[in-house]
């Protein structure tokens, strides 16, 4: 649909070459003041994360801490005593930050890698191969997708509870890595463009479905499977409501539960500010390095889920 | 190896060789499907049917949990107070996410930008939560001292029971504007620049360009923005659970925080899945609904 103007010519519009009119300098403050808004409560993890507990009341509002320390970071990855990490006001919790991160990283990694390779090859099937009941099979797939999590998650958490999966990993991933809609109907889209020629010389040549499907489609496909990839990598990172129910205990404890259940053991009244704010910001950290390094396709990968 | 003339109904080889591939690819998924998705949702709706707390065995009671449903002030107060978090949170995400999206369209291709512009939804609801209880803190945060520097007076915000609701649908806009944002910006990105010149060319104004041509061709992206967030907004509970855990005085006990206490708190699962199948239904019908309304099928570029 963009074939009727060139590119060149695009990008000679007349609001494009003058810079300074009153309207950009208005746009850009709004978009500068809304980037300050974006970074300003990460700034104050960070700060926050860094001072004293003690500086807290009179230093609240400051933008740096006067007295920076790494006590904070410390005390909440356990390399601390309680009774030290009390007389620096904390409540003595900690976070076994590497082990969570540890149960994170596996949790993400298996349904990344189960989810995309079941989701390519049944979209594969749907796309190209004539069986019975396929149009059925992927209107219900895609059906699922309407179905809310609220509905599922009693039963669920049931089957998990009576197959003895309570507490595990195979209990976490279990609704998650085998099926889920929308990375079955994205990735089939994608294989639906790609020209059937390149199948059909293959095929004269004598090679089989599954040939074709992991020496054709799929090298031609590593961009949409990467897209799929991250968005369910970024998904899966965050969830907390699953891994929260079905894995309380410690030593299953993702991430966002683990920060959780940190919150919750720190005293309501008092909460030990300094402490929940180290962990917020190492808990912050695997995104903003997610960032740094593969910034534009996790941007691409976003605008792709929604807009095409 | 001739090609044996087959009849009609009967799978010549390679046709069944063809099924039995497709099947074979489909089968994880399919077992996906049934066992989380298909029987979980028959599951869900026999389980509303009855009376369960999991130690006994589950008792058939008809449509009793509906019934109580209906006479519970409580559910309807979730409902109520889900349907005005949608409202409280959805218009404001739209238009400052359409905002963001036009600025940046207009401005500026930097990586670094969209990158920061995203940040927010690429943290869990855990994380955000936790940063927002800090800078809304009613002693020592941030934005109470900025407000009391400009000689106003503390608030409770997550505190407070006629603000709580509305502190977690500003923290939640805070998250969601930059991923709207760039879902619009894709979608900004694909409408033709020759209309601009054309309108440029007439004399329309940036403003009349933007609801003329901006606007009107959004609207695929506009309907999908709206189906996914307001259903989204009317499951909140993550940020919720970390911040205000449904009070002060149940003022954010939104209908998802209140089935999930109903479930794992007072074991009714029989009650909390009749909430549940009443909320999919109104999902479903809202869903449904703005499809119809904004004619989501239709492409205006065509």
């Amino acid at each position: 649909m963009n074939t009727i103007v060139s590119p060149a010519v695009a990008d000679a519009t007349p609001h494009r070459i003058r810079i300074f009119t009153p309207g950009r300098i208005a746009a850009w403050v709004a978009l500068a003041t809304m980037l300050v808004i974006t970074l300003a409560p990460l700034w104050m993890v960070v700060k926050t994360a860094l001072m004293q507990s003690a500086n807290l009341y009179t230093e609240s509002a400051q933008i740096l801490p006067s007295e920076p320390t790494l006590a904070n970071f410390k005390r909440v990855l356990g390399f601390m005593t309680a009774d030290e990490s009390r007389a620096l006001g904390g409540s003595g919790a900690e976070i076994n930050f590497l082990r969570a991160l540890g149960n994170s990283l596996l949790f993400t990694a298996i349904i990344v890698v189960t989810q995309v390779s079941f989701a390519a090859m049944a979209a594969y099937a749907f796309a190209r191969l004539r069986f019975p009941g396929r149009n059925v099979l992927f209107a219900l797939f895609v059906g699922s997708m309407m179905v809310p999590g609220v509905v599922t998650f009693i039963p669920n958490f049931i089957l998990i509870k009576d197959l003895g999966l309570l507490n595990t990993m195979v209990g976490m991933v279990a609704p998650f890595c085998l099926m889920q809609g929308f990375s079955v109907f994205f990735l089939r889209q994608f294989f639906l463009s790609i020209p059937r020629d390149l199948e059909e010389a293959a095929l004269l040549d004598g090679a089989s479905y599954t040939y074709i499907f992991t020496h054709v489609v799929l090298p031609l496909s590593i961009t949409p499977l990467a897209t799929i990839a991250m968005l369910t990598g970024i998904n899966m990172w965050n969830e907390f409501f699953w891994p929260f129910l079905v894995a309380k205990d410690e030593a299953q404890q993702v991430l966002p539960v683990a920060l959780q259940s940190f919150k919750s053991q720190t005293a309501q009244g008092q909460p030990d500010w300094t402490g929940l704010m180290a962990a917020t910001a190492i808990t912050v950290m695997p995104t903003i390095l997610l960032l740094v390094v593969l910034g534009r396709r996790v941007v691409e990968s976003v605008q792709f889920s929604g807009g095409k | 190896m001739t090609p044996a003339p087959s009849a009609p109904h009967a799978l010549s080889p390679t046709r069944r060789s063809e099924t039995i591939t497709a099947w074979a690819l489909v089968l994880p998924a399919f077992i996906g499907f049934v066992v989380f998705y298909a029987l979980p949702t028959l599951r869900a709706i026999e389980i509303s049917f009855t009376d369960w707390n999991l130690l006994r065995a589950p008792k058939f009671v008809g449509l009793d949990n509906y019934a109580t449903m209906l006479e519970d002030g409580k559910f309807w107060q979730g409902m109520k107070l889900s349907a005005y978090y949608v409202v409280l949170n959805i218009p404001l995400q739209v238009v400052l996410g359409l905002f963001l999206a036009v600025s940046m369209d207009r401005l500026t291709k930097s990586l670094f930008v969209k990158s920061i512009v995203l940040l927010p939804y690429l943290l869990s609801n855990v994380l955000v939560a936790m940063m927002w209880l800090w800078m809304l803190d009613p002693l020592l945060g941030l934005v109470n001292s900025l407000i009391e520097g400009v000689g106003f007076e503390r608030q409770p915000f997550f505190g407070g029971v006629d603000q709580a609701l509305l502190t977690v649908a500003a923290v939640n806009i805070w998250r969601h504007m930059g991923l709207v944002a760039m879902l619009f910006l894709a979608g900004l990105q694909n409408i033709p620049r020759n209309l601009y010149e054309a309108a440029a060319l007439e004399g329309a104004s940036e403003w009349q360009m933007f609801w003329r041509i901006t606007l009107p061709l959004l609207r695929p992206v506009m309907v999908f923005v709206l189906v996914t967030s307001v259903t989204g907004s009317f499951q909140i509970f993550d940020t919720i659970a970390v911040t205000t855990n449904g009070g002060p005085l149940d003022s954010t006990r939104v209908i998802v925080h209140y089935i999930v206490q109903n479930a794992f708190s007072f074991y009714k699962m029989g009650y909390a899945s009749a909430m549940s199948m009443t909320l999919c239904v109104v999902m479903m019908i809202y869903t449904v609904f703005q499809m119809r309304v904004m004619k989501a099928s239709e492409n205006d570029l065509a």
